[in-house]
């Protein structure tokens, strides 16, 4: 049997689908499992292209670097703050899209944590700082 | 198993001349397994005449509410072995995040909606919180699963031996999705259903009502179908009848949503009455 996403899962990733902000949403061992088309255009690359990949990958394919350029360590990211500590978090960093431009982006994430306390993963709303 | 469906109408009640072979009594169903066990899925108003047949052999039974809507729940008033003592009850169904079950049964349990509190009730009552989740009761093995349909709401996957009935009587698995369905692993309820020998589904609506419908929390008949397939069940009792829909209409929609879709298994219209042995 084919195993099933939580019903808050897919929810999110249906509405990641409908809204024009870029959503990136990962289960709830990090492990990337949507981001939406508005995603695309910064991340440079379409979702059905990229596929899934584990935070180990998609913490470090993209880049993501302080104003003075260092690379950020992973568990700083937001959306892995919102995911091993379970609240809401942000930041404002440069990441590299696999098309190669840079952008200065601003990142919200946030736990999604279901009835019974179930830990189910975490969303991440993100987008570009006008130059 | 044995199933047999009390009440097949989704929304509210409808009774009346139009309404006779399919039913006009809101959700329920009672599964007996081969030792007598008793379950009752959902406590609509099919759930009084339910009641009244159990007579005083067994002294207990399951109650599986789905969700707390009142299509769902207005029978508990009126099911007679709530009111009597000897009996033992025990009341299945979905808390939200911040209220427990109790807390939400008691806002249609007690004045002025209903003149009788839930501690007042004259069985012997314990109530259980699922959401997501195994137990047991008796021969079966029940699986919970929360679905997409406003307000909390669960569907329940019943085995005893090999036989599997999969109950999703109100479930919207297509919100959301242009094309529906997507694959397995992105569509609500699936794990619940998958390969059941049963499963009681929502069929709502036509699918040219559906449109004006999204977000309703209800499937059209040809999305019933459409979810059974996905699911690779083995027969489909399309179930929660919309009020407006007629003997007659129904008769005409199921026959054209079978037509278009074209299933490769049994698809048997919920009536009230009906029985299923697996």
């Amino acid at each position: 049997m084919m195993n099933q996403q939580e019903i808050e899962v897919i929810l999110a990733r249906q509405l990641a689908d409908y809204l024009a902000l870029p959503i990136f949403l990962v289960d709830q061992e990090g492990n990337l499992l949507f981001y939406n088309e508005p995603a695309e255009k910064i991340l440079g690359h379409r979702y059905e292209e990229t596929g899934p990949m584990p935070s180990s990958e998609w913490a470090t394919v993209f880049q993501p670097t302080d104003e003075d350029g260092r690379p950020l360590p992973a568990d700083e990211l937001p959306l892995l703050v919102a995911l091993h500590e379970a609240r809401p978090a942000h930041s404002g960093f440069w990441i590299r899209g696999l098309d190669g431009v840079l952008h200065q982006i601003e990142v919200i994430a946030f736990p999604l944590i279901g009835q019974s306390d179930r830990h189910l993963g975490a969303v991440a709303i993100f987008w570009e700082r006008p130059a | 198993m044995n199933v047999q469906l009390w009440g097949t109408r989704g929304s509210l009640a409808a009774p009346g001349p139009d309404t006779v072979r399919y039913g006009g009594n809101t959700a329920c169903v009672q599964v007996t397994g081969q030792d007598g066990t008793v379950l009752l899925l959902d406590g609509g108003t099919g759930m009084r005449r339910a009641g009244q047949l159990l007579g005083s052999d067994p002294r207990r039974v399951d109650v599986l509410l789905t969700h707390l809507h009142m299509d769902h729940i207005q029978g508990l008033g009126f099911f007679s072995p709530l009111r009597q003592p000897g009996w033992v009850v025990h009341l299945y169904g979905p808390g939200s995040t911040t209220q427990g079950l109790r807390a939400r049964l008691s806002r249609y349990l007690s004045p002025p909606t209903f003149p009788v509190l839930l501690r007042e009730l004259a069985c012997e009552l314990h109530l259980h919180e699922v959401a997501c989740g195994d137990f047991d009761i008796g021969p079966f093995h029940v699986s919970s699963g929360l679905i997409c349909h406003p307000n909390h709401a669960v569907g329940y996957r019943i085995q005893e031996g090999d036989c599997v009935l999969a109950y999703l009587p109100d479930h919207e698995p297509a919100l959301g999705v242009p094309h529906f369905p997507l694959a397995a692993e992105w569509t609500s309820g699936y794990r619940l259903a998958a390969g059941a020998d049963l499963l009681i589904h929502d069929a709502q609506y036509s699918s040219a009502e559906y449109p004006e419908r999204i977000g309703f929390g209800h499937s059209s008949i040809e999305q019933s179908i459409q979810f059974a397939a996905l699911a690779g069940v083995k027969q489909l009792v399309p179930f929660h009848h919309d009020p407006a829909h007629s003997d007659e209409d129904l008769d005409q929609l199921m026959a054209a949503a079978v037509a278009e879709t074209g299933p490769n298994f049994i698809v048997t219209p919920g009536m009230e009455g009906a029985v299923f042995e697996l």
